[in-house]
């Protein structure tokens, strides 16, 4: 088991190496210059070819990727082309947003899909079964766009229960330490601040939750028929074992290494595919942060988010299958 | 063992979820109400204003995006300032000012007793170091100094000398008379910092701004808030009204006014033209409109077939209905376009008479120039929206089925913003929908800006290149005579005009909403406007 979680985590050193060159030769195959969307459309010819040689950007891209990969090496993420400030620093506050966005969707995401799909594959027909299941089915096809300026409209605007945009009431502002406000507001003794936060965090979360809630449910669902078809169900419950323990003992331990996996990707992809809901709901994220580098040209930020984005994903996946250890003795990672 | 890890992960799962679920429900029982006032009780003193992009530094010389000045306006201050809602040039820092008969001398007397944020005193070689640092730079530190024609050592820099002739008197020498030369020192960029902050925070100055003007700097969150407060130091008596403002970010429009209408912010900017009912209808909310200072066009690119010859050009200019386009997608707030820039400016040439919407004389004209039978073109669109250009695309599909009535087959296309502005530069387009906003509201930032020769490769993007054109706005530049130079650029539209490198469509209105009680928001032509005298009814 040890030498299996460092030879995964060894190995996670050419994948992201592999990364950094193909997201080095997509970004820089893309055109548009750096140079002409920091000046703007007030851009001289001339003063594009000296923004250029400043930025360094006419040097051959060989030299300008060895530059950037042994910055990497020695813990340095770049400079950003547009606020000239050291990404290291830049990013940490957008990667915390995004986290604690995800974070609480995805476990509204597990606490409700799995629980619906529990239920659904328990009462398989019933009519809750088929309610649950044509949410889900409108779940996954729902623009989030659409999705959340409709939230917007109706649970803030109409029905007042909660703030539409952003992380905190902008005018009583949280003191950020960690940049987890609902972690800096408990530190600081603020539980009126928590509140607002959680409250901030609702709509938002809800939004990006929708999608994996929907997968998770229908994955669970599928995987829980299947199990409770099996002998040693129809034994236990023919024991007279109490339907809960039935269900959370004895099914969803078999039901849950498929859905372990699903929620492993979803997680993933909500860390990067979160751009629409951080527009949407002003969460200032990694996802808007990485959309506005991509806007600007900014070579660095864009390398150093996916890189990022890339280290949790696998990270992410690591994780999942180690897992799998726990949930299923049988799965055993020996060599 | 295993299983209680596992036991216990579902546990705690659920008691989280429980948690926050109860958390909910605690507050929504009064949240309705609550979170409203909560979000704008304590007194009404703080101005949150919601906008569609964060600032990319806070030191305005450093950058030419239009975001940084709407808040580096309330930080600083210029020598001098346009009127509250137009571009004549009036004291700011400087009181007075004395111009050489052969305008090349300038000298300004500055208000005294005005200090900097940091308690430094704001003199005459606050003036001369700031100008210094600027002129010793280059395009990449402080872009919009090429106003001055360049850097220097460069050729084309207009400013010689900046001295300090006392504690309080400052004299600009010039290398030649530059007519704009006043209007250029009242934009935005060029507000004076406190030197000792410059050489205290170096590079880092982007980040921890400090001027003279009505607000401080206190707190950057990036891509989030910008927090500033009122400066009790204030030089001007009872100002600003504000306590404290903060600028938010909420990149989309609809979101931001669904954040207006629910309290959160008090002040939008970039309100679509197609909710400005929706405004209208809520009597919490008012929409405040800006003044005009900006031109939507369809550039023609003359060095390509067939817009290099102008009798096809002309057949476009009259192929196309503005009055149906500024009905459709402007909800009739803006002025169909005759001319290259906007009517308030001086040396606006109102003899000139527009292109009629007229298809037959546009057939006509295209059978003149041997295209009797049309042609097939790209019509490029842009991916953005823009004040002047709301909704690009649809505006390019009317203008496609004008055309198509003339034998025009155009092909819509688009490209992504960075990539757009790349190929127009390179003249790579047929045809293409941009604009421009102007810096100064002066004609020059217009006509020399987006249609002289020297341009092309940067703003001329129709690649519109006419000799005689040159010599009319470079004479333009340098006369200081206000009558004769507005001859001049009268003279220089005409020629556009009979060109027709562009079809010039509008000169719009951007819209801003606010709520009710916001109270002298005064919105300047240019973009960006100091909160001076902003409050609550």
């Amino acid at each position: 088991m040890f030498t299996y979680t460092v030879r995964r985590i060894l190995s996670l050193i050419p994948v992201l190496f592999g990364m950094t060159i193909i997201v080095f030769a997509i970004i820089h195959a893309i055109p548009g210059n750096p140079a002409q969307v920091i000046l703007g459309q007030r851009a001289t010819q001339e003063s594009i070819a000296l923004v250029t040689k400043e930025l360094g950007l006419d040097r051959p891209w060989y030299i300008q990727y060895f530059d950037y990969i042994n910055k990497l090496l020695h813990g340095d993420l770049g400079t950003s082309l547009r606020t000239r400030g050291p990404i290291n620093e830049e990013i940490w506050p957008f990667l915390a947003a995004t986290f604690e966005l995800t974070l609480v969707a995805m476990i509204i995401a597990i606490v409700i899909g799995v629980n619906a799909g529990i239920i659904s594959a328990w009462f398989s027909k019933s009519w809750f079964d088929y309610f649950a299941m044509l949410l889900a089915l409108i779940g996954v096809s729902m623009p989030i766009f659409w999705l959340g300026l409709m939230m917007q409209w109706g649970f803030a605007n109409e029905l007042g229960l909660f703030p539409t945009t952003g992380r905190e009431n902008v005018r009583d502002p949280v003191t950020a330490i960690t940049n987890l406000y609902l972690i800096d507001t408990l530190i600081q003794g603020r539980f009126d601040q928590f509140a607002t936060v959680v409250k901030h965090l609702v709509l938002p979360s809800f939004a990006l939750a929708t999608i994996p809630m929907a997968i998770i449910a229908r994955m669970t669902r599928a995987t829980m028929l299947e199990v409770m078809k099996s002998d040693y169900i129809r034994t236990a419950r023919a024991k007279g074992l109490r339907m809960f323990w039935v269900v959370y003992k004895h099914s969803l331990k078999n039901a849950v290494i498929p859905v372990l996996t699903v929620i492993g990707l979803q997680t993933g992809l909500l860390l990067g595919g979160a751009i629409l809901t951080e527009t949407i709901f002003g969460w200032p994220g990694i996802g808007r942060y990485l959309y506005d580098a991509i806007l600007y040209r900014d070579y660095p930020v864009i390398q150093s988010g996916i890189l990022i984005i890339a280290a949790i994903f696998v990270l992410i996946n690591l994780i999942v299958d180690l897992l799998y250890v726990f949930v299923d003795p049988r799965i055993k990672y020996t060599k | 063992m295993r299983k209680k890890t596992f036991k216990l992960l579902l546990i705690s799962l659920l008691a989280i979820s429980m948690f926050l679920v109860g958390c909910n429900s605690k507050t929504n029982e009064k949240a309705g109400s609550n979170d409203n006032n909560n979000e704008s009780t304590p007194k009404k003193d703080t101005l949150v204003y919601g906008r569609g992009g964060d600032s990319t530094s806070l030191d305005p010389i450093s950058t030419t995006e239009g975001e940084t000045f709407k808040v580096t306006e309330n930080i600083f201050e210029t020598l001098l300032e346009y009127g509250d809602q137009d571009t004549t040039v009036n004291p700011g820092l400087a009181e007075k000012w004395t111009v050489s008969d052969d305008g090349l001398s300038y000298t300004f007397n500055l208000r005294q007793g005005v200090k900097f944020h940091d308690g430094t005193d704001f003199n005459a070689e606050a003036v001369v170091f700031n100008f210094d640092r600027w002129m010793n730079g280059n395009a990449d530190s402080f872009p919009y100094y090429s106003m001055f024609g360049g850097y220097k050592g460069e050729e084309g820099h207009v400013i010689k000398e900046v001295k300090a002739v006392d504690d309080y008197t400052v004299q600009f020498v010039l290398t030649r008379p530059q007519a704009p030369f006043l209007k250029n020192l009242a934009m935005s960029p060029f507000g004076i910092a406190s030197p000792t902050a410059v050489e205290k925070y170096g590079d880092k100055f982007r980040e921890n701004p400090v001027g003279t003007g009505p607000f401080k700097f206190v707190e950057w969150k990036q891509n989030d808030t910008i927090t500033l407060e009122k400066n009790p130091d204030y030089w001007q008596e009872g100002l600003p009204k504000l306590n404290k403002v903060i600028f938010r970010v909420i990149p989309e429009n609809t979101a931001r006014l669904n954040s207006l209408t629910n309290g959160e912010i008090d002040i939008m900017d970039g309100l679509n033209n197609s909710d400005e009912a929706t405004v209208l209808g809520n009597d919490k909310l008012q929409i405040i409109e800006r003044p005009s200072m900006n031109v939507g066009y369809l550039g023609l690119t003359t060095t390509r077939k067939p817009f290099d010859n102008k009798l096809v050009r002309q057949a476009i200019n009259h192929a196309i209905d503005k009055k149906s386009i500024i009905d459709a997608f402007y909800g009739g707030k803006a002025d169909p376009a005759v001319n290259p820039m906007p009517s308030s400016i001086e040396g606006y040439n109102d003899a000139i008479e527009p292109y009629p919407y007229d298809l037959d004389k546009a057939k006509a004209l295209l059978k003149e120039a041997g295209y009797e039978k049309g042609f097939e073109i790209d019509l490029w669109a842009m991916p953005v929206a823009r004040p002047y250009m709301p909704e690009a695309q649809k505006v390019a599909e009317v203008i496609q089925e004008s055309l198509s009535q003339i034998g025009v087959k155009a092909n819509i296309q688009s490209v992504e913003w960075a990539t757009y502005l790349d190929k127009a530069a390179k003249g790579e387009f047929d045809m293409f929908m941009l604009g421009w906003t102007g810096d100064n509201g002066d004609p020059d930032n217009f006509l020399y800006t987006l249609l002289d020769k020297d341009s092309i490769g940067s703003n001329n993007y129709s690649q519109y290149s006419n000799d005689e054109l040159h010599d009319v706005l470079i004479q333009a530049q340098t006369e200081t005579e206000q009558a004769k130079r507005n001859d001049l650029y009268k003279k220089a539209q005409e020629i556009i005009h009979d060109d027709a490198p562009w079809v010039p469509l509008v000169h719009s209105t951007p819209l801003l909403a606010a709520a009710k009680d916001v109270a002298n928001y005064l919105p300047h032509p240019t973009g960006s406007e100091a909160l001076t005298k902003v409050e609550f009814k």
